[in-house]
């Protein structure tokens, strides 16, 4: 058994050297079929990366997702405190802020050109009001969290400003909608390109693979070094993509944050994370892979 | 070790039968030559030996196996226990002698070292010990023909075929080669050659074709 798993490491350990001495030994052509795939990978992965970024920017933009509580005016403070208290027990519920009536009171008189109106008021016109921070921000959890709110004793109001998350979220699902179409295009793209690299490659081997076979050689000795080649080169597409996608990061950085700043805001371009970039190599070597299988399923069947 | 048992074959389109009605039988050991004018049938019939061509009536069988019906992924382990030489050789022109050697090796999955040692006794076997990193296209007709052979031989194969092995040789070049495969067959090796040139083998057996039958 560990001679079989030995002599299998061995057999693919010689494909793939072989594989790369066939890379190097047409370097140029080796160089602009990775270079080509590349591009194609780079469009979705620069995508993938601006979307990241836009959803991070966003959250810092947006206010603190919250939800308001008015309470009825009448209310009074043992009811205050006991909702208080309810919230506080809430899972859904990250942190609360109760604001007093007296204190949104002194606020307003504070505020140009409402004080006298205020104080031409018999009484004080506010309520007590909390404000909820809810554990989990997606408009659906806070639809549901509101609408669980407005249910609890002496809650006359409860405001939930939706609107601007839903619109966000829906361009965001958008966004992410359209780098996937561009990824499926132009992945299929990339599987023709190992497709048709693949078939060069054949062809330029006919005898050696012909002799192979009167040698004794089976299908899978003569498709090994091609499917190493093949996603060796997915592989270093994926490489190049991620060093295009680097390199447009650092370029729109600087002038991206310096835009940033106008607006008040300390915010920088990140790269893509982790798991996005071995997403792009896993996917590059798959779809290196995938176009040589089809391609020897094609054309090597004819060589015999 | 290969018996023909009627053995009838017409390629597609090809008109008259490359082979018709040849029925024998070779021992293991057994040196045969097989003679004949150029489009006999010799090369058909190593072809079939290899299983690199199927024959249209009768059966051919090799070691018991009966090659006609190989199921295509058993093919390749009867050739890995048979030596081919070619007769247009077949060299790997962008590979060195040992690379060319070493090729049925890496095929049957052989460990490298010890691939290597063998390459080198079999390059040393047809007499070209120390040119194992030329390039073949370095080496002359005769040397080209030897590499075939150690190729061939490099698997220490029960049987050997070789299909004009001496044609485009002078007469000295020839005997030399012809004399590595009476080398073969003096240490057991069951040897089937196809040439016109039978006065290089002395002492073997002949069978004679004559458009496509065995005379």
């Amino acid at each position: 058994m560990t001679n079989a798993v030995a002599n299998w490491l061995a057999a693919h350990g010689s494909a793939a050297t072989q594989a790369g001495r066939r890379l190097a030994s047409a370097p140029l052509n080796a160089l602009l079929a990775v270079l080509a795939m590349a591009v194609s990978l780079a469009l979705p992965a620069v995508g993938q990366m601006l979307l990241a970024n836009a959803r991070g920017l966003a959250q810092q933009v947006a206010p603190t997702l919250e939800i308001s509580l008015f309470l009825a005016p009448d209310a009074g403070r043992p009811a205050a405190e006991e909702i208080r208290r309810r919230l506080a027990a809430h899972r859904g519920i990250h942190g609360v802020r109760f604001l007093p009536r007296e204190e949104t009171l002194a606020r307003m008189k504070g505020a140009e050109g409402l004080g006298e109106v205020i104080d031409a008021l018999p009484r004080n016109p506010f309520p007590d009001a909390f404000t909820v921070r809810p554990a989990d921000a997606s408009p659906a959890a806070m639809d549901a969290l509101a609408a669980e709110l407005r249910r609890l004793p002496q809650v006359e109001h409860v405001q939930l400003d939706s609107a601007w998350t839903r619109r966000l979220d829906a361009m965001l699902r958008l966004g992410r909608l359209g780098i996937l179409l561009l990824a499926g295009l132009l992945g299929l793209g990339v599987v023709a390109i190992a497709f048709s690299t693949a078939r060069l490659q054949v062809s330029t081997r006919t005898a050696e693979i012909e002799l192979s076979r009167l040698l004794g050689a089976t299908d899978a000795f003569v498709r090994r070094p091609f499917l190493w080649a093949g996603t060796l080169q997915g592989f270093l597409a994926g490489i190049s993509a991620l060093t295009i996608t680097l390199a447009i990061t650092l370029w729109l950085r600087e002038p991206l944050a310096d835009a940033a700043r106008l607006y008040g805001l300390e915010w920088r371009l990140q790269g893509l994370t982790a798991a996005d970039a071995m997403g792009v190599l896993a996917t590059s070597a798959g779809l290196g892979w995938l176009g040589t299988t089809l391609s020897l399923r094609q054309f090597l069947g004819n060589i015999r | 070790m290969i018996e023909f048992q009627r053995v009838g074959k017409r390629y597609p389109g090809g008109g008259a039968d490359a082979l018709s009605d040849v029925d024998f039988r070779i021992e293991a050991g057994e040196l045969v030559v097989v003679g004949g004018h150029s489009g006999a049938g010799k090369s058909t019939l190593l072809k079939l030996v290899a299983a690199i061509e199927k024959p249209t009536t009768g059966a051919v069988l090799v070691q018991g196996q009966n090659v006609g019906s190989l199921r295509p992924s058993a093919i390749p382990f009867l050739r890995r226990n048979i030596g081919l030489v070619f007769q247009d050789q077949k060299l790997l022109f962008d590979r060195s002698a040992f690379e060319n050697v070493m090729l049925p090796l890496s095929i049957a999955g052989f460990p490298r070292q010890e691939a290597g040692r063998r390459v080198l006794a079999a390059l040393d076997k047809v007499g070209l010990a120390g040119r194992e990193r030329a390039m073949p296209a370095g080496l002359s007709g005769g040397e080209q023909q030897r590499l075939a052979i150690a190729r061939a031989v490099v698997n220490r194969p029960a049987l050997l075929l070789a299909d004009e092995p001496t044609a485009h040789l002078d007469a000295d070049t020839a005997a030399a080669v012809a004399g590595i495969f009476l080398d073969f067959h003096r240490v057991g090796v069951t040897v089937l050659v196809a040439t016109y040139d039978r006065a290089l083998f002395p002492g073997a057996r002949r069978l004679n074709l004559d458009h496509g039958r065995l005379q």
